[in-house]
Formats: structure tokens, sequence, C-alpha cells
């Protein structure tokens, strides 16, 4: 597409694991063949269970795994196995918030130090207008200017998770990938750090990748849903769609598997999947999703399911994806 | 009523820090009748694991229990003896944790893990124990168990370990089970199963639950009563199905509200997060009164200085709040 921020086309990141003395060495396929777009001011939902090639993926896009195989675009920068990124270029696009606020702050530098490094590197150094940024900066996500000179450990969980989007965002980039920024915070602080995202995204015109497994924050926040299992996509599509129609088995069984005590949720308990996702060393034959799925059939040992449209947007890799609804 | 199986009463759990002693858990009370699953939730830090840890007489320093009773089925046991609490472990009260990787014995295969309950608790010698730990096995649906008794934990998945984790508590068919977030480490689709495992094992051996969380959608999915707990003390405690519909306590309301629940955006559209302000106080600051106030959007004076009294709700449970009613 060609008014995408960021399109991923058959992108894939291959791993060598083991040694050829013991074993052999194999092909851990942690991302096999992903296509995606993401368009200017949009938030894609990724979601899928550990081990399903979430994070590998986000590595990828933020430029830090070379892809095995396939091509992405990035805001008009072609990345490929062979044409690596201008990482300098990278940042000032793409930036990310880490799951762990804890680990994802260095503990010896104030907050001030952590927001105006990235603006010093690319080129900043103007101190007036550096000062000015990150005052600037922390008033958006909601700290006091004299609260620059402290140190990560003066701070609580969600003031910490805010200095990781303001770090993220002081260079103005134009995608955010958003991985697990929740999970790690308490219960009672997670609904102003969700409120403060999507504020934030109103007012930069941000794109975000929200990668979560709490499905109701990725209804809440998402535009689209991709939901991933072994290294694919499995389905993809606009939030109602997926959460209101979805097509997978193992969407469905996802969407199953949350505590519902307001029974609003579309899908009955009934869709549960049976067992574990396998490795990603060795996949089942045919629909990975196989092994765990109450539809299954002989045809998906067979074959794996073609990606085909249910609806427009609305793909799902499933050979019965016809027949649910 | 008859007696109930597990009584605590005025429960009080010292913490002793630099020449200072805290009261991490005070006042709290609650009661769970013979194969009943009651759940305690609660964000981090409230108190509620080391509420598990005292019934299970596992309270070590800096932690110790400053006062209130805890009766099993007629009998005080929080002041019994190490040696008769060690046989009441596992025996009549048993225990899961949240991550199986750690409370499993590393250099020991699970089927000898499970095995040891049999000859500990009950005198069988160690053949016809594992026998019974294949039994086991098979009844946590641990696939080919013949071939996994001989199993490491770290050769297992995640569930599979946490599975493992159930057989040997429910082995000697404990009356209850204290399980303490024991999905959180694991990924939704499997958590769906463990609880479900859970539930149906204790139904069918009559074993009541006491279930730790910090879910409160999935222990009101579970459990028939709950109790919510903030900053050390029982603000609110009630019918599951009630909870949700009624909640009595600020904080109670608060939470819910605050989380994005599935199917609400398809049903309202999208409604920005009601947040709860502030943070969870620490143990050194809890505030006088009712340590919610500084974070309430209902407090008066008299919540600053008087804390308040637990007050019967109409049907049944109690509730912590001076503006109730």
């Amino acid at each position: 597409m060609a008014d995408a921020l960021l399109s991923l086309d058959d992108l894939a990141v291959h791993f060598k694991v083991g040694n050829s003395f013991a074993g052999g060495i194999k092909t851990l396929k942690a991302v096999d063949g992903v296509t995606l777009d993401v368009k200017p001011g949009e938030c894609l939902g990724l979601v899928g269970e550990s081990g399903c090639g979430k994070s590998t993926l986000a590595l990828a896009i933020m430029g830090l795994l070379p892809p095995t195989r396939g091509t992405m675009n990035v805001d008009g920068q072609q990345i490929s196995g062979s044409t690596p990124p201008d990482r300098m270029k990278m940042a000032r696009t793409v930036q990310m918030v880490f799951q762990d606020p804890y680990a994802s702050l260095n503990p010896r530098q104030t907050v001030r130090r952590t927001l105006a490094d990235p603006l010093r590197l690319h080129g900043i150094t103007d101190k007036a207008e550096v000062e000015a940024r990150v005052i600037e900066m922390m008033a958006k996500v909601g700290l006091r200017p004299e609260q620059a000179d402290r140190y990560p450990h003066e701070f609580s969980g969600g003031q910490r998770q805010r200095i990781g989007i303001a770090r993220a965002l002081i260079l103005k980039p134009k995608l955010v990938l958003c991985d697990e920024p929740v999970s790690a915070l308490d219960v009672s602080i997670r609904a102003q750090i969700i409120n403060l995202l999507l504020e934030l995204k109103d007012e930069m015109g941000l794109a975000y990748i929200m990668i979560s497994h709490d499905l109701g924050v990725v209804e809440h926040v998402s535009d689209r849903v991709a939901v991933m299992y072994l290294g694919r996509i499995v389905e993809q599509g606009g939030w109602q769609e997926i959460f209101e129609n979805p097509r997978h088995p193992y969407t469905r069984a996802l969407i199953a598997a949350i505590p519902d005590p307001f029974h609003r949720a579309a899908i009955s308990a009934d869709a549960k999947a049976r067992g574990e996702i396998a490795s990603a060393l060795n996949p089942p034959p045919g629909c990975h999703f196989n092994p765990r799925c109450p539809l299954k059939a002989d045809i998906c040992t067979a074959e794996y399911p073609a990606f085909g449209e249910v609806a427009p947007g609305h793909r799902a890799a499933c050979h019965f994806r016809d027949r649910m609804s | 009523m008859t007696t109930p199986l597990l009584k605590v009463d005025n429960l009080r759990i010292a913490l002793a820090g630099d020449g200072v002693t805290y009261n991490a858990v005070e006042n709290v009370s609650f009661e769970i009748g013979r194969g009943e699953a009651f759940g305690l939730v609660g964000e981090s830090g409230c108190g509620k694991s080391i509420t598990a840890l005292s019934v299970m007489g596992l309270l070590r320093r800096p932690l110790s229990l400053a006062g209130g009773r805890i009766v099993l089925d007629g009998q005080e046991i929080q002041n019994v003896s190490a040696a008769e609490m060690r046989r009441l472990r596992g025996k009549r009260i048993a225990m899961i944790f949240q991550e199986p990787m750690t409370a499993l014995n590393p250099l020991s295969p699970v089927g000898k893990q499970i095995a040891e309950m049999f000859v500990l608790h009950q005198g069988a010698n160690w053949n016809e124990a594992m026998d019974r730990a294949e039994e086991a096995l098979r009844q946590v649906r641990v696939p080919s168990p013949e071939r996994r008794i001989k199993d490491y934990p770290h050769q297992l998945s995640g569930g599979m370990r946490q599975r493992v984790m159930i057989a040997i508590a429910l082995a000697c068919g404990p009356d209850l089970l204290v399980a303490d977030e024991p999905t959180t480490a694991l990924d939704v689709t499997v958590q769906a199963e463990i609880i479900d495992l859970m539930a149906e094992l204790c139904a069918a051996k009559g074993t009541a639950i006491l279930m730790i969380s910090h879910d409160l959608g999935l222990v009101a999915n579970m459990c028939k009563r709950v109790a919510v707990m903030y900053a050390g003390r029982i603000v609110e405690s009630q019918v599951a199905d009630s909870i949700f519909a009624r909640p009595s306590h600020p904080y109670t309301q608060g939470l819910i509200d605050s989380l994005p629940r599935l199917g609400e955006r398809a049903r309202r559209g999208r409604q920005k997060l009601r947040e709860i302000s502030g943070v969870v106080p620490s143990i050194a600051n809890y505030p006088a009164g009712c340590r919610f106030n500084p974070r309430c959007s209902a407090v008066t004076d008299v919540c600053r200085t008087v804390v308040p009294e637990a007050t019967p709700l109409p049907a049944e449970g109690v509730v912590r709040c001076h503006h109730h009613g």
C-alpha cells in the first residue's frame, strides 16, 4: 500500500539453533511470512501467546534484527536482509515502549538525562532547546518539571512507565511499538497509562502497534487487530470484526479463555482450545493450530490454509473460515 | 450455619522493619465452608499472599503472626508445633504457587515428587506410591503419564508443571487448597484449562479452595464468594455474582470501572477509562483512617481520621466504608 507508514511483505526472521555435533543445526522460524500494513495514526493490536513470535516481529520492525526473507518498508525506507536499515533514521520514525518500567530505565540516569540523550544524539544540542523539549515532554506525560532531576528508583511503577513513554516520544516518532505497556503495572494504575497513550496518540498523530495478551486492552485501543500463532498471522481485521465475528478457531479460543463476569463477549466458552502452543522448532504439519483445534479435520494436517478474505479487510488462515459466523 | 472448614478471625501479621513494626495485614476475617471456593483479590503488596502463607503456617521473618485466630475444622492452628503443622500441610491443607518452576524440586523426577506425598502422609511404600503418582498425573490430564513420570521439571512446559503442582497438592485429598496466583505465569488459553481443571478436581474431591489473585474477573468466575483487600485490610466481601453488579466499596467500584472489558466498546463505543488517581501507598506511609482515602472521590473528613468498621451488606457480606448506604 502506497500510503502505509509501515508495510511488511512476507517478512521472515529465522534463527539457527543447536550445533553441528549434537543433534545438528535446526532452523527456528520465529516469524515466518508476515504481511501487514500500519497506516499513519492507526493503532494495530498484535495478539498472541508467548512463543508466537510477536516480540521477534517487534525487534525486526525496530530494525534490530535483519529479516531472513521478505522486505519491510518503514516510512519510505526499504529494508531487507541485504539492505540494512539506517539506524539513526529509523530511530526518528519508530520507537518502543517496553513492558517492564523497572528494567527498561537506566537506574543511574536522571529523568532529564534519559530524555535529553536522544535529542543530543540526533543533533539537537542547543541547551535551551533541549531543556524546553524535555520539560514539554514531561508535562505531556503528566510529570512535573521539578521531578526532572530524580532517578528512576524515586518513582512508582506507573510514573516510571510515564518516563518510558516520554523517552519514546521525545524524538516525535511516527510509529510507537508498545510491548505489553501495562501488564507489569498495578491493576489500579493501568487505566491511567492506557488513557495517556490514547490521548498522546490523538495529540501527536501517532501510529501504534499494541502488543498485548490482554484482549480487553486490545479491544479498547485498537483500530485493527492481527492475531499471531507460531510465527504467522492467522487472522487480521477491524477490531469489531475480530471481537464480534472471529473466523479463526484460535482467535475464538483466546476470546473464550477470558474470564467474562459480565457475560458480554460474543464467543461462548465451548470454543476453548486444548493443550499448549507447539514448539516453533517443530511445528505440526499443515495448519500449525491443528493439534489444539476443536474443528480439526483431515485437510488440516495435510496443508496450511490460505489466508483468505472473509469480508473486506478481514482475513483468516483457516480451512473452515466461511463456516464460522 | 454449620462450622466452617476454615475460619480466619481478626488476623494481624506484623512486618519488622528497621526498629519499627508495621502491620502488613490487620483485621482480616473470613470463613470458607467445606468444598467452597473463596477468592481473595487485591493488588501487589495488599497482603493477600501473606494471608495465604499464614494459613499454611509458612510465615518467616521479618513477617510474623501478631494476632488473631486461624481455625481449621474446629482446631486452632495458629500456634501448633512445627511438627504438627508439617503433618497438616499436604494432608489437610495444600498449596500451589504462581511459578511452578521454582516450587518444584529441579533435581527430582516429577513422579517421585508426587509419590513422596503418599509415602510421607499415607505410609505407602515407594512402588505403590509410584503407581499412584502415575494415576495422579493421568487425573490432571498430563499426556502419556507413564513416560512423564520420569521427567524432570525442566522437561515440561509451564502448563504441564502447574498440572504437576496440582497433582502434588491434591494427592492426599486435602480439605483445603490454597492457590496463590496459580495461572499468572501462564498463557491465557492455558490459564483457562488449568482453572477448569482445578475447579473440576476440587469439586470431585470436595476440596475447598482459597484462591488468591489480582484478577477480579478470574476469581469472580470461579469462586462463590470474594473478598477484596486493599493495603492490608479487607475492604469488601460479597457473593461473587453481586460484586460486579453492585460493588459497595469505592475501591472495588474503581477497579471494575478502570478495566477495559471485552464487548464493552462494541456496545457503548470507546469510553475514556475511569482512572483511580494516585498510587497504592507503601506500608511505611499508610494513611490514617480509611487507607483508600487519598485516592477516593467520595472522601470526607471522617475518612481521614476514623478507620471504618465492617458494615453488613443487605444480602450477604460486609463493606468497610463510612459512606456506604
